[in-house]
């Protein structure tokens, strides 16, 4: 029987990105905030200094800034035709574990979504005919627009920093910027990052082909830069060991470098590591969280009781903890019944290198968002008519740093191993660079999530179930972006490029993106989604569950800062209206 | 014991005390010798208020409170040369705290060094620098420790060396260094440094760190605030001298005291307390003031440096480079209230590297403040660079930049890194498996 | 008392069983309102290799087929050292004793089915259990194929092996051996390029192959250097030559 600690107003499930700025916004309003969170308190100085932060092995191939499989992992398979099985070590994406969560390793990379990708249906319905979303193909409308998540956008920028250039001020297009995007409230609080050569030469090749580059908008600060928060993050000095590592400089933006200074100062927070939460315990009637149970440090099991509980974990660890504690009607691809788990989403990538003979491009010299980018492919921002695919994604060539054990591109041809590509490594290294595409995931009916009936983790819980395949629309969108993306290569004038699509089924292995959404989705109705439009479950009204997990699909771009955006909505909408009617529903199904 | 000699000196001067037994002390349990008028009226609310500011000033709370232990219950260890003194339980408690204290014995405690028994304290208790605290500030001092809530907590006993441990031998201390005597000020001087005066020599007791001690442990008179050194830390000089304030104006002063941190320097270390409990609660004509009275100091004499070895310097070049330049900058210059620039920097430039060298070691927190959250940390290099390498980096740091003081000797390093535990790496190699 | 001569690969190792002893991890589980905490002289810093002594996990017959594979993979050659030189053969060696080994972060429950491959790993050996059976298979083929362990064949005799290992057209009665190669090719790849603190990628051999400047952490001067050659030496985590010799 677990033992009962005091009530508090508000627990919080993890503690990373989404925790800090729950918990920041929160304890603003007065609440007493507990943040649970199963892994250790780490920090710039001690966990990712720049004595020792550089260290590829260590920490991308051996995973220490990463979830610990032995502890908890997921199993996978293509389709519902295959038994699923565990994945035994990380691949395709890189879920973080303690605090700050996967973003003390993230890359920086802050996007907005398009307007129109959150009118995903509605809008491809209108502009491309019925035949445009297949039945099997479950997207749907996010219920809440662009110009709704604007200023939450905006927070998230000034909170983080953000180096960029504006390419839509009101509605006034700006050069030099994202002619694509929404329309912004004002510029981004910093100038974009200094350019290297290479993001320079495909800016260049992709202006002359009519594209319209703009640099990476960037959570890797420019220059010093104070938050509104007051908290300081320092210039960002190139190292190159952004993504998959963490950042020893107080450059890159995350809950350690942005909030915590000012959180950790707070009487009213606290802050619980190493304790892990089994499952959420609802009232009799199922229909109020009464708080969590958890196992801490010394691995006793206690109930901590709470009125408001917020599920602030990874996307997948937020669908897993719904299933397991029973809230919301598990997802069944075969009948269609129930929500929760339906409609997990990716990313679909690919690249293209270009080799140079003539050009120095030293890049080992990067930041995790520092390129030029493209999104005339992104969304709809070109006409599908007759693709056969709808969404799109970004074309750009990022500079994140070619650490060597990952990045040490070879042509075509060139052998795997021996002398011959010893010979091309030392030959392309540093005459090298990447194009990358960076595309949509549209939700599918028999991509889902679930609770896997054979596989266990340390606790003795049944692992999550992933049940996932590329399809058709994915396939056809990822080439077509692939060959514009080559065009633009062949445009920089290399000596020759390589081209990388992403072929076959989904495979767990090879590294993709940490981009795993839905699953928990947001919506206007109870009958279409597990969350309303504020992340409050509809099942449980004193139950929220920011994160990606809300997405009903996946568009084109990076998702951290539609997360945030969503976040501090629904953050504002806890203390503006929820705490006036504690327990009461913020939209009536 | 590792610190004999000063403690046989000790023991020589207390033999000549007892010879000299003429001199004239208080008895152990006398009244005090010259009570001023006893305060007014019943504390109400206002000199309570006065006094929790005065208590903020002489951050009580930065010895009197431990860390996880009650508001002013004590029992925080102080190390001294001869050996720990448990700092007081200063709550309202009757028994263990100052509840049953008069004013006048808590105005004789401030002001003589005196236990409300009569007893001697230790000057770990800085009453050199109470002595100076008016009558009526003491009484709004105490007004407020008794509100303090009562605490039974009773700190541990000191483990000191004979004949430290007989408190009667603070007499003989006190006849040698110690004069009670109030604060007087100066005509000639503004109110401003006058008050300035009154806070750094008084309440702040800012010397009890920054001015140098004898072997006694007692401030040379003779060079106030010129740097000290204290528990394996030394604390900079703060008067006129290029190794001191000179290049601070009166506003980086100030802004230091409220924020924590300037254009030049983040406060860390055993500073940040001070930092957090005390000056950043200060109000700004108080931190004027101290800076008035500080830039008013006269410069010391700085001992020539003997100059650094050119392959020292190119060692040290190499490492300052690789792992100090990206905070720190090429030049010296770090970044305006992010990174301290090395430049100029008093820490850097100390006769005493103690506390530069300690830096390297171990890694230093800058104090968090409201208006400047973000407690940039230096990371620890103990586990990273030897000896040699962390005496060739700070030599170079020494003597760049325009910086001239002496060089660090690799010996200087190990033996700090021995005090301060930082990674004895030698001890735990096998003499077999050195190559 | 402060110089004894003490490589730094060793100083670094013996600091890594005072981490193992609490130097670090030392911050409570239960903070609040005292700030963001920090204990002095605390870091989580790398847990070097001891790379004296020899071979430490690998038998002298594995040791064997090591170094003849690892000087197929990264040859020795007028650009410069190859895997061997770099020291690969004592990193994998030491990784291979250690966490990684013993798939220590990996999921390592069953049941054990056969899987897709986009399903990945699905074996139920270890990295260490996978390199024993492979090469002991391996060694065990070369026998009966040439009458002589991999490690005494000729170079294109080996070469060949290799590659019917990658292609999956040799198999191995214990092991996957299409598994086995993509795990050998990796860890050698990550000897070779790694921070020297983990035993291979000696003198920062790989590094100076490609012109990696190694755990630097300031590029500012040089991000705008379009088309310039890289002026710096590489560093690594436990320094370059210049620190302790003038340049």
């Amino acid at each position: 029987m677990a033992q009962a600690l005091a009530k508090t107003d508000v627990v919080m499930i993890g503690f990373g990105w989404v925790g800090a700025m729950m918990g920041q916004e929160l304890t603003d309003a007065g609440l007493n905030v507990v943040a649970l969170e199963r892994g250790s308190w780490r920090d710039t100085p001690t966990d990712f200094a720049t004595t020792f932060a550089q260290d590829e092995l260590r920490y991308y191939w051996r995973h220490e800034l990463f979830e610990r499989l032995n502890h908890e992992t997921l199993t996978f398979r293509n389709n519902d035709g295959q038994t699923a099985l565990p994945m035994r070590h990380l691949g395709s994406f890189l879920p973080g574990s303690n605090v700050g969560g996967s973003g003390v390793h993230w890359n920086g990379q802050v996007w907005r979504f398009l307007p129109s990708d959150f009118l995903a249906k509605s809008h491809n319905l209108s502009r491309y005919g019925k035949s445009a979303v297949p039945d099997d193909m479950t997207i749907q409308d996010w219920g809440v627009t662009y110009d709704d998540l604007e200023p939450y956008y905006d927070k998230f920028e000034y909170l983080c920093g953000v180096s960029g250039k504006a390419g839509n001020l009101k509605g006034q297009i700006i050069p030099g910027g994202d002619p694509f995007e929404g329309p912004r409230s004002r510029d981004y609080p910093n100038p974009p990052l200094d350019m290297p050569y290479a993001p320079m030469l495909f800016a260049k090749a992709a202006a002359d082909m009519g594209r319209h580059p703009f640099p990476h908008p960037a959570a890797n600060v420019s220059r010093p830069y104070t938050n509104p928060l007051g908290v300081q993050l320092a210039q960002c000095t190139y190292c190159g060991f952004c993504e998959k590592y963490g950042c020893g400089n107080y450059s890159k933006s995350t809950a350690q470098t942005t909030i915590l200074p000012v959180l950790m100062r707070k009487p009213n927070f606290t802050l619980r590591t190493r304790s892990e939460v089994r499952r959420i315990e609802l009232s009799p009637d199922g229909k109020t969280a009464t708080g969590v149970t958890y196992v801490d440090a010394q691995g006793r099991e206690l109930f901590q009781p709470a009125d408001l509980v917020i599920l602030c974990a990874y996307a997948l660890e937020n669908v897993r903890m719904l299933l397991l504690s029973d809230v919301g009607k598990p997802y069944d691809p075969n009948t269609g019944e129930g929500l929760v788990g339906k409609n997990y989403a990716y990313q679909i990538t690919s690249s293209v290198n270009v080799f140079y003979d003539d050009k120095i491009l030293n890049p080992f010299i990067g930041a995790g968002a520092l390129g030029m980018m493209c999104n005339d492919f992104n969304g709809d921002n070109f006409d599908h008519t007759g693709l056969g695919f709808i969404g799109g994604g970004y074309v750009g060539l990022m500079q994140t740093g070619a650490r060597p054990i990952e990045t040490h591109p070879t042509p075509d041809g060139t052998p795997t191993w021996g002398a011959g590509w010893k010979r091309a490594v030392a030959k392309n290294y540093l005459r090298a660079t990447t194009i990358s595409t960076h595309g949509a995931v549209m939700s599918h009916k028999q991509n889902h999530l679930d609770l896997d009936p054979t596989y266990k983790d340390a606790l003795g819980r049944p692992l999550l179930r992933m049940s996932f395949d590329f399809t058709d629309n994915e396939h056809k969108m990822s080439d077509y972006l692939t060959d514009r993306a080559a065009e633009m290569g062949r445009a920089m004038n290399p000596r020759e490029i390589k081209v990388n699509k992403r072929k076959g089924s989904y495979d767990i292995v090879p590294y993709q993106t940490t981009h795993n959404t839905g699953g928990a989705i947001m919506g206007t109705s109870p009958r279409d989604s597990v969350l309303n439009t504020y992340l409050q479950s509809w099942d449980v009204p004193n139950l929220f569950v920011p994160g990606a997990n809300a997405f009903p699909q996946n568009p084109g771009y990076n998702p951290t800062g539609t997360v945030a955006a969503l976040t501090f909505r629904c953050a504002d909408a806890i203390k503006s209206h929820y705490l006036k009617a504690p327990g009461q529903p913020l939209v009536h199904a | 014991m590792r610190r004999a000699p000063p403690a046989l000196a000790f023991l020589c001067l207390l033999a000549a005390g007892a010879l000299a037994s003429a001199a004239p002390q208080a008895p152990p349990n006398g009244a005090p010798q010259e009570a001023p008028p006893a305060a007014g009226p019943a504390p109400g609310a206002d000199l309570v208020a006065r006094g929790k500011y005065l208590a903020t000033l002489g951050d009580c709370t930065g010895c009197h409170t431990r860390p996880g232990g009650a508001p002013y219950e004590g029992g925080l260890g102080l190390g001294s040369p001869f050996g720990t003194i448990y700092t007081a339980n200063i709550t309202s408690d009757p028994k263990v705290g100052i509840g049953s204290w008069s004013a006048d014995q808590f105005w004789r405690a401030l002001h003589e060094g005196r236990r409300n028994d009569g007893a001697h304290l230790y000057p770990a208790f800085p009453y050199p620098y109470f002595t100076h605290v008016t009558r009526e500030d003491s009484d709004a001092l105490r007004a407020y420790l008794l509100s303090v809530p009562a605490s039974s907590y009773r700190p541990p006993a000191n483990k000191l060396i004979f004949p430290v441990n007989i408190r009667g031998a603070m007499a003989i201390w006190n006849a040698l260094f110690f004069r009670a005597e109030p604060f007087t000020g100066r005509a000639d001087q503004s109110a401003e440094w006058n008050r300035g005066a009154y806070i750094v020599t008084g309440l702040g007791h800012c010397g009890a760190c920054h001015t140098p001690k004898n072997m006694l442990q007692a401030d040379s008179r003779s060079k106030p605030l010129q740097g000290g050194k204290i528990e394996n830390w030394f604390a900079p000089d703060l008067d006129g001298s290029p190794r001191g304030l000179a290049s601070w104006s009166r506003d980086d002063i100030v802004e230091f005291l409220k924020t924590g941190r300037n254009a030049r320097s983040n406060g860390g270390a055993s500073m940040a307390a001070v930092l957090v409990h005390s000056t950043t609660q200060m109000t700004d004509e108080d931190r004027r003031d101290i800076a008035v009275y500080l830039k008013s100091l006269p410069p010391s004499d700085a001992p020539a440096s003997r100059g650094a070895a050119q392959d020292v310097m190119a060692q040290g070049g190499a490492v300052y480079r690789d792992e100090c330049s990206a905070c720190h900058g090429v030049n010296g210059a770090g970044e305006p209230r992010l990174f301290p620039a090395l430049r100029n920097d008093a820490n850097v430039q100390q006769r005493d590297p103690t506390t530069m060298v300690r830096y390297i070691l171990t890694g230093s927190q800058t104090a968090s403040s409201a208006a400047r959250p973000t407690a940039f940390t230096m990371p620890a290099f103990s586990w990273k660079l030897n000896d040699r390498e962390v005496a060739a980096v700070a030599t170079y740091v020494r003597n760049s930049f325009g910086n001239n003081a002496q060089p660090v000797s690799a010996s200087e390093v190990a033996n700090l890194r021995h005090k301060v535990a930082a990674h004895p790496i030698q001890k735990e190699l096998p003499a077999a498996e050195q190559r | 008392m402060s110089e004894r001569p003490i490589s730094r690969r060793r100083m670094l190792a013996a600091g890594a069983v005072l981490s193992a002893s609490g130097v670090t991890g030392a911050i409570a589980d239960d903070l609040t309102g005292n700030g963001v905490p920090f204990k002095p002289n605390s870091a989580t810093f790398p847990q070097a290799a001891d790379i004296s002594g020899g071979y430490n996990f690998f038998s002298q017959a594995e040791a064997a087929f090591i170094e003849a594979a690892c000087a197929r993979m990264i040859p020795k050659d007028d650009l410069g050292p190859g895997a061997v030189e770099a020291g690969v053969p004592i990193f994998l060696d030491r990784q291979l004793g250690g966490e990684f080994g013993a798939g220590a972060r990996w999921y390592m429950n069953g049941p054990w089915p056969k899987g897709e491959k986009t399903q990945g790993y699905q074996s139920r050996f270890t990295p260490a259990q996978m390199y024993r059976a492979a090469i002991k298979d391996i060694d065990d083929a070369c026998a009966h194929a040439h009458n002589a362990p991999f490690h005494q064949i000729a170079a294109d005799q080996q070469d060949a092996f290799l590659k019917g290992l990658e292609s999956g057209s040799t198999s191995l009665p214990n092991a996957d051996s299409k598994a086995v190669f993509t795990m050998f090719l990796q860890n050698v790849i990550e000897g070779f390029f790694s921070d020297p603190i983990y035993g291979g990628n000696r003198d920062m051999a790989g590094w100076k192959l490609i012109g990696f400047s190694g755990a630097r952490y300031d590029q500012r001067p040089y991000v705008l250097a379009y088309n310039k050659p890289y002026p710096l030496p590489p560093v690594g985590i436990s320094g370059r030559p210049g620190w302790t010799r003038e340049g």
